[in-house]
């Protein structure tokens, strides 16, 4: 056996190790697919990486538009009394006598946070990178169905489409915020936006649903079923485990959204009560009766809450993963974090209506919502204390990925602890629908997840793609975004505090609200350049595909089995054999070895100078 | 036309930073640099981020104090104090962890930078220290969980029995407040009834509705318990009072309500801000369609002896509306001339100084 096994000065140059292999592998002439029509290959493609790049490109597509909608807003916020007659050459009608017509403005925050939330922060973040890393990490050909994996990307690309489609009909596009609350969501008496934009928004919605499920059934299926020898879950990369407990969560709560999205597609269309009960409204009283508005809310915010894990939890493991490899170091306490995944994924399903303390909600359930919320801070303040007990003593390497994994924790602290202000029932009164939790969420969910999908997007651009994304503008643009994002939430806080209610299309008719003129034009121009900044990524990104510096197999010195693969892996990602794993994936600067670094296929036999006491026994 | 132009300059901008962006690559491979593979540029990143913690937390905290004054909306509840108090207690705790872990975040990014020949130190895990942090926070959740608890259910615990009770309805896009009249009870309504006059849907056929009135403003007196009851007759909004600390759902469906003690006057208000057009205001907080942001109501409150005078003059919906009495007269004739005789001004009077 000895005598196969690659040179230890092989294994530590990032060589893929091929190890003897005693089981069938029945993938494994997969190279042969190489030569189907491009129309397979790249577009209705199979490969989880291809797809992965098409959730990537779909997301980055999205994330613009999101953006573009916040400047367009922050535009009216910051100047609320002057002109913009000169953006009627792009939103036509929507501008009426140089003013922002107030229900667009509505429609621009709905749709907004509708992309950001979920087309970019669910379906890019998560769809890009649990796509591309499980198979690579967990040492497997591909998905454990590649075809409905195929399927997945393309429910949501028809979903994006309806979804696009809806910003440009006459009626405007859903308007009731993006956490729809019907009656306003139901009657498009109440709201122009209700009435086609939600309908398109609903059906657009569902089949994103679709597109989530189909996907987190390959992610949970091929975690559990198709790691490669010697991959028990404890040698998982955190990476992993935080996709699978993410896609348990996306599985076990989406539904509950479809649910209500199927019931308000009753009451808007077919007469049903089940939200909807004594209403007068343009004139006329309504025979929809005995529903009730906060079922619906008890409906949306049971996936709503864990929606924002959905969203933070697979930054929060690629985050880990970038600063072990970066500080060369091992994550600090990896068994602590796993529960800490776990905690959060078991907590987050029984937080949902701390969204709801005042909707009039039995004050008894807002004792018990807030007690258990606040119980949530203490796996995230595990977390957050790990990250920082591994740069101490660290040697670290400020890659572009290490800078945005930084400004990640430092995002997720400054946003969540303002989570503990507004978890406390007594105080959320005041809080409740205020800057104060624009401020925390965009903080804590928002531009975390953001700084964790860049993270993750510039550490395995390498692996994507074959080429290196340009460092100095990645500097750049971490330096800009990291700024701005300051500059636009932590003065949004005071805002906050003074008790600006959002979803305001001007604060200038309340005396309480318009002292902060300034404040919103400073937060306004910090947006907008913030989010102007975005382009030097996106223009990074898709010079590098093309004319970025060529990769080597493994640019990182990182462990995890994805770095053994070719610079460009085909389909079936690994050309021989699949590696085994032999170790856990954060042997970084282990006392005694050669380098800082050792993979996780290499075996104990070959690392005898560095093996602690225990794992001698498993030399053999 | 405008559009194409700036889409066109857009393009332009484009392809000189392309441009600019190549030269600088093809003269980083002739010097060298790119082959470097940690070079200064780490370095600078290291100082970046103590500059940013300095800087930005000096800026952080200037402007913090520079918008402290402008931050809290003046006070004006009994429990606003203690729900004050509750607030900037934790912000003081989580300003401590925030100060905290931040210097520990860019310190150890800076002190632990890559240094060529250094190896970082192998410390996969320690229990001990895992257990202290698990439990700490733990322990500083539960107080705050118990201090905000106990402040919950005093807020939202009944109200007292001699409150000052009204109901403010949200409908699209303005706020009605209705005063159960001197018998102190709200009369039947019914949402199938609203039209242009009788906004709130009166059944007149119940007698204790008779009395009830329609006000402009929320009048309210000083130092008594006021129970709002919360309705809406369309879509969700929300009462938010920012001075009161007050914040309850209007659902249309189902009756909301909110209890607070008002502490100082409007007057006693105006004096204290040296603003002599400050009003209390009432804010739609919860999304409702076009006129969202404007759907503001002002609130009074009035030295108790004002309040009833005020409470005196109001005249009742069915005085001011004869004809939708009469309508309901004509469907029932169990309503008796004498008993809907509108109600003398001095009975209102005594009515609601026994209220108070």
């Amino acid at each position: 056996m000895a005598a196969n096994l690659p040179t230890q000065s092989q294994v530590q140059g990032g060589i893929g190790v091929t190890e003897p292999h005693t089981e069938h592998d029945e993938h494994l002439h997969h190279d042969e697919h190489h030569d189907q029509h491009w129309l397979f290959k790249y577009v209705f493609s199979q490969d989880h990486k291809v797809i992965a790049k098409q959730f990537l490109i779909t997301g980055i597509f999205w994330a613009i538009i999101g953006g573009t909608l916040s400047s367009l807003f922050r535009l009216q916020l910051g100047w609320p009394e002057s002109t913009f007659e000169w953006l009627s050459p792009f939103l036509g009608k929507w501008i009426e006598a140089g003013k922002l017509n107030p229900e667009f403005y509505l429609a621009l925050v709905t749709m907004h946070g509708t992309i950001m939330v979920f087309f970019v922060l669910t379906a890019g973040l998560s769809g890009t990178f649990s796509n591309f890393l499980i198979p690579l990490q967990v040492g497997a050909r591909d998905m454990a169905s590649g075809f409905m994996n195929m399927l997945s990307y393309w429910f949501f690309f028809l979903s994006s489409i309806i979804m696009f489609t809806s910003l440009f009909i006459e009626t405007g596009p859903a308007s009731a915020g993006w956490t729809i609350y019907p009656p306003l969501s139901a009657l498009p008496q109440a709201i122009p936006g209700s009435g086609m934009g939600m309908t398109l928004w609903l059906v657009a919605m569902a089949l994103f649903i679709v597109s989530q499920l189909l996907g987190g059934v390959n992610y949970i299926t091929t975690v559990i079923n198709l790691r490669t020898r010697g991959m028990s879950m404890s040698k998982l990369p955190l990476t992993i485990w935080a996709f699978f407990l993410t896609a348990i969560l996306g599985l076990l709560s989406f539904p509950v959204l479809f649910s209500a999205a199927l019931l308000l597609i009753f009451d808007r269309s077919f007469g049903t009560s089940f939200f909807l009960s004594d209403i007068y409204i343009a004139g006329q009283a309504l025979n929809h009766q005995g529903g009730s508005p906060i079922l619906f809310q008890h409906l949306f915010w049971f996936l709503g809450h864990p929606e924002v894990y959905i969203v933070i939890m697979p930054a929060m493991g690629m985050v880990s993963e970038i600063l072990a490899t970066n500080a060369r170091k091992p994550i600090f306490g990896y068994r602590a974090m796993i529960g800490s995944l776990l905690g959060i994924s078991l907590l987050s399903f029984v937080v949902w209506a701390h969204h709801m303390f005042v909707t009039g909600m039995n004050p008894f359930l807002g004792s018990v919502f807030m007690f258990l919320t606040l119980i949530i801070a203490v796996p995230s303040a595990v977390k957050t204390f790990n990250w920082l007990a591994t740069l101490w003593r660290g040697n670290i390497r400020f890659t572009t990925a290490m800078l945005f994994s930084i400004g990640f924790v430092s995002l997720f602290i400054s946003g969540g602890l303002t989570g503990i202000i507004l978890g406390n029932a007594a105080i959320d009164i005041q809080m409740h629908n205020t800057y104060f939790v624009v401020a925390h969420f965009h903080l804590v969910m928002g531009s975390s997840a953001f700084f964790g999908l860049f993270a993750g997007v510039y550490h395995w651009f390498p692996k994507m793609f074959g080429r290196m994304l340009d460092e100095k503008l990645g500097y750049i643009h971490f330096w800009l975004t990291f700024i701005g994002v300051y500059l636009v939430f932590m003065p949004m806080h005071y805002v906050g505090i003074a008790g600006f209610p959002r979803r305001y299309y001007a604060w200038t008719g309340f005396d309480s609200f318009s002292q902060f003129a300034d404040l919103n034009k400073f937060i306004s121009a910090a947006a907008i350049l913030a989010f102007f900044g975005q382009f030097i990524f996106v223009f990074n990104f898709f010079y590098s595909i093309f004319r970025g510096r060529r990769a080597t197999e493994n640019p990182w010195n990182s462990t995890t089995l994805e770095w053994t693969t070719p610079v460009v892996p085909g389909h079936g990602n690994w050309p021989g054999e699949i590696p085994a794993v032999y170790r856990w994936p954060y042997d970084y600067s282990k006392p005694g070895a050669a380098e800082d670094f050792i993979p996780q296929n290499v075996p104990y036999s070959q690392t005898q100078s560095s093996n602690l006491p225990y794992e001698r026994d498993m030399e053999e | 036309m405008i559009a194409l132009g700036i889409l066109l300059v857009l393009v332009l901008l484009l392809v000189v930073f392309g441009l600019l962006f190549r030269i600088q690559i093809l003269t980083s491979i002739f010097s060298g640099s790119s082959t470097r593979e940690i070079g200064t540029s780490n370095r600078v990143n290291a100082i970046l981020m103590i500059a940013f913690m300095v800087i930005g937390g000096a800026a952080f905290a200037y402007s913090f104090m520079d918008n402290y004054g402008k931050m809290n909306p003046p006070i004006a509840s009994v429990h606003g104090h203690e729900m004050e108090r509750l607030f900037w207690t934790t912000m003081i705790i989580i300003g401590i962890v925030f100060v905290l872990t931040h210097i520990a975040l860019f310190v150890y990014s800076y002190k632990y930078q890559y240094k060529e020949g250094r190896r970082a130190y192998f410390f996969p895990h320690n229990n001990k220290i895992e257990i202290i942090w698990t439990v700490i926070p733990a322990i500083v959740m539960a107080g705050l969980v118990f201090a905000g608890w106990k402040e919950w259910t005093k807020i939202t615990g009944p109200a007292p029995k001699d409150s000052v009770v009204l109901e403010v309805m949200g409908k699209q896009f303005n706020w009605l407040v209705r005063y159960p009249g001197r018998d102190q009870k709200l009369g039947v309504v019914n949402y199938r009834l609203i039209d242009a006059t009788n906004e709130f849907g009166f059944d007149l056929s119940d007698k204790s509705g008779l009395d009830d009135f329609v006000a402009g403003e929320i009048h309210v007196p000083k130092g008594h318990p006021v129970l709002l009851k919360i309705r809406s007759r369309d879509v969700l909004h929300a009462v938010y009072m920012p001075h009161f600390r007050v914040q309850m759902y209007a659902v249309p469906g189902m009756p909301t309500k909110f209890w607070f003690t008002p502490t100082k006057t409007t007057d006693e208000m105006r004096a204290q801000l040296g603003n002599p057009k400050f009003n209390y205001e009432l804010a739609c907080n919860q999304i409702c369609g076009r006129g969202h942001f404007a759907m503001k109501l002002n609130i009074i409150v009035d030295e108790p002896d004002d309040y009833v005078a005020w409470f005196s003059q109001q005249k009742s919906f069915s005085e001011q509306n004869p004809d939708v009495l009469a309508s309901f007269k004509q469907k029932s004739d169990k309503l008796g001339e004498t008993e809907n005789a509108p109600a003398a001004a001095a009975v209102v009077t005594s009515a609601a100084k026994a209220s108070l």
